[in-house]
């Protein structure tokens, strides 16, 4: 009972962060300079002055600015954000065409993060003057510093184009001619360079804090006891530490969601990756206002989406947090 | 005749130790140095090569080392080391002004929240997980492309987008600090709140906000950089990322005109993480074993 009030509790306060989140982002896109009805003519390729006054009534811009707020809010609870003016096709199913290749990317690339990060990390918290110590501090050097869509033009040079091993754009080649093996083997191939890229911001991330929360563990009084015990080195690190390591890696990766898609929508463009972020880059820059606020309202859920599911995992694997609610 | 030093020993002020951990730190001091050379090379490099980075001076895409151009030409056959040397001064200034704006709107929020509780922190935690919940890069963008790209907009969008962090450790060192003995003393003795906030707690609360405010100007570099690279930035303003956006296309032909500029996100970037960690370990005694 008492993890239902919490999660519903939880549900609630999303759903009040989300309409904050829409409420905000169609303010700004209202207040700000320039004229909604003025792209929607330059899309249809010029307007006069009467037709420019049938789209403001068309598109409800002639209503004051809450009928116009509390319409679109309206909209988005019956799950209709808008249509777009640029690409003339509704919002939502842009958004769904585009999803699944970001979150594919996003995915791959944080559980590559943290699986690589952590097994870096406890190696070189047990190999303290060992070689992965000196990779553990190279990663989270060139982790931190170099801009992430550097380090994908630079694999771009090296992988695709200097040593021809990888594709140079897209997701898929249409050439490519098979059943769901070959086409899955096919995407998989062409993800090798983004998913690298994107997650070397992140691996520096996990391998540092998972280093230092092993550290921590491993000089602890119940490790030394499981030792004496007779238990191997191990199943020491493995059956021990690794469970106190891992909840502090896994609450960072939670947090990450935000950076997650911030890189993401720099990978893809340096990938022509067809995903969410290309489709951001294109509308703001075309200022297709409801395909805009669309993503920046979906990017937002998947943020609060992964926050919740971070923390129903830490109750999972770490009995400490579900005392504290 | 002999004299004979009699002065008491002095301690040492708590600024003197830092120094001293910092200075025995090989790879700040190195971090330093570096920095030190770019930021002299932003100020004065443009004086010793003069020149309109936007003149075209040369074959487009010529390569490091032709016609005496050390760096090559750009797509546009621009001087790469006059735009590089330009570009550093955009790339600092806006890095240094985002993290201010970044520390300023956080120390505010954080030593609010910290010292008030109650609604106030309630009320402030509450936007601070709201700024937390929007997608950074995302929301930058539509920012600038809204409002204008121009560099005093970036910066903004850049600071908007950041503070949460510096809120949340401001907080918690202000929730630590207010209940210890010589804040109380202080208020016991009269102390208004406004004088215990700025005079008594946060000059204690600054190391650790000062190591992320370091760092914040590494990541708003980035953010910048990552900002002009898509495009969205003052077109008439040399910046690294930018001769990286607008050279991308050449890079079958010319990956040096992207390359360089890179590198020298890169090395900045390392410097000020150094120079950070340094930082750190100086002023956080406690926390060195990160």
């Amino acid at each position: 009972m008492h993890i239902v009030m919490t999660l519903l509790k939880r549900l609630i306060y999303a759903a009040i962060l989300l309409t904050a989140v829409l409420v905000l982002n169609f303010s700004m896109m209202h207040f700000a300079p320039g004229d909604v009805a003025d792209t929607i003519a330059a899309s249809m390729g010029g307007a006069d002055a009467e037709t420019m006054a049938q789209i403001r009534v068309e598109y409800g811009l002639d209503q004051p600015f809450f009928v116009q707020l509390f319409a679109y809010i309206g909209r988005v609870l019956s799950f209709d954000l808008g249509y777009s003016y640029f690409y003339n096709t509704p919002v939502t199913e842009l958004i769904f065409e585009r999803l699944p290749a970001t979150l594919l990317l996003a995915i791959t690339a944080q559980v590559l993060a943290v699986v690589v990060g952590v097994l870096l990390g406890v190696f070189s918290a047990r190999h303290p003057n060992g070689i992965a110590n000196y990779f553990v501090t190279i990663f989270a050097l060139f982790g931190y510093a170099a801009p992430v869509f550097w380090t994908g033009i630079l694999l771009l040079i090296g992988f695709s184009l200097k040593i021809p091993l990888f594709p140079v754009a897209g997701m898929s080649d249409v050439t490519v001619q098979g059943g769901f093996f070959v086409k899955a083997l096919d995407i998989a191939h062409h993800m090798v360079l983004p998913v690298l890229t994107l997650s070397s911001i992140f691996l520096a991330l996990y391998s540092r804090l998972s280093r230092a929360a092993m550290l921590e563990v491993l000089g602890s009084d119940y490790i030394r006891t499981a030792k004496a015990k007779g238990l191997s080195n191990r199943e020491v690190t493995l059956k021990h530490a690794l469970k106190n390591a891992l909840p502090p890696v896994v609450t960072l990766a939670g947090l990450q969601f935000s950076a997650v898609i911030s890189g993401a929508v720099l990978v893809e463009s340096v990938f022509s990756w067809p995903g969410l972020g290309q489709l951001a880059l294109t509308s703001i820059l075309a200022r297709d206002t409801p395909t805009i606020l669309g993503i920046l309202f979906f990017s937002a859920l998947v943020v609060i989406i992964g926050n919740l599911v971070t923390d129903l995992v830490m109750r999972l694997i770490d009995p400490r947090v579900r005392g504290h609610a | 005749m002999t004299q004979i030093d009699d002065t008491p020993a002095k301690a040492r002020s708590p600024f003197s130790e830092a120094f001293e951990m910092f200075r025995r730190n090989h790879a700040a001091v190195i971090g330093l140095v570096i920095l030190l050379t770019i930021i002299i090379i932003a100020l004065i490099g443009p004086m010793l090569y003069p020149g309109d980075p936007f003149d075209m001076v040369w074959v487009p895409l010529s390569p490091p080392g032709e016609e005496g151009y050390l760096f090559g030409t750009d797509y546009l056959g621009r001087d790469m080391l006059s735009l590089l040397i330009h570009g550093a001064k955009v790339s600092l200034t806006v890095g240094v002004s985002a993290a201010f704006v970044t520390v300023i709107i956080g120390i505010t929020v954080g030593a609010l929240a910290g010292f008030y509780r109650g609604w106030v922190e309630e009320a402030l935690m509450r936007l601070t997980e709201f700024f937390q919940v929007l997608p950074t890069l995302l929301f930058s963008m539509v920012i600038v492309s809204l409002f204008g790209a121009s560099l005093p907009m970036i910066t903004l969008a850049i600071g908007l987008v950041s503070w949460p962090a510096v809120a949340r450790i401001t907080r918690a060192e202000f929730m630590r600090i207010r209940e210890l003995e010589y804040v109380t003393a202080a208020r016991a003795g009269g102390v208004k709140n406004n004088k215990l906030i700025f005079s008594v707690i946060l000059p204690n609360a600054l190391p650790p906000i000062i190591v992320q405010a370091a760092l914040m100007v590494g990541s708003a570099i980035l953010f910048e950089a990552g900002l002009s690279f898509l495009g969205l930035t003052d077109p008439n303003v040399a910046s690294w990322g930018q001769i990286i956006g607008s050279n991308r296309e050449y890079i079958l032909d010319a990956s040096f005109a992207v390359t360089v500029p890179g590198v020298a996100i890169f090395i900045t970037v390392m410097a000020i993480s150094l120079v950070g960690d340094g930082l750190n370990d100086a002023l956080n005694p406690k926390l060195r074993q990160r």
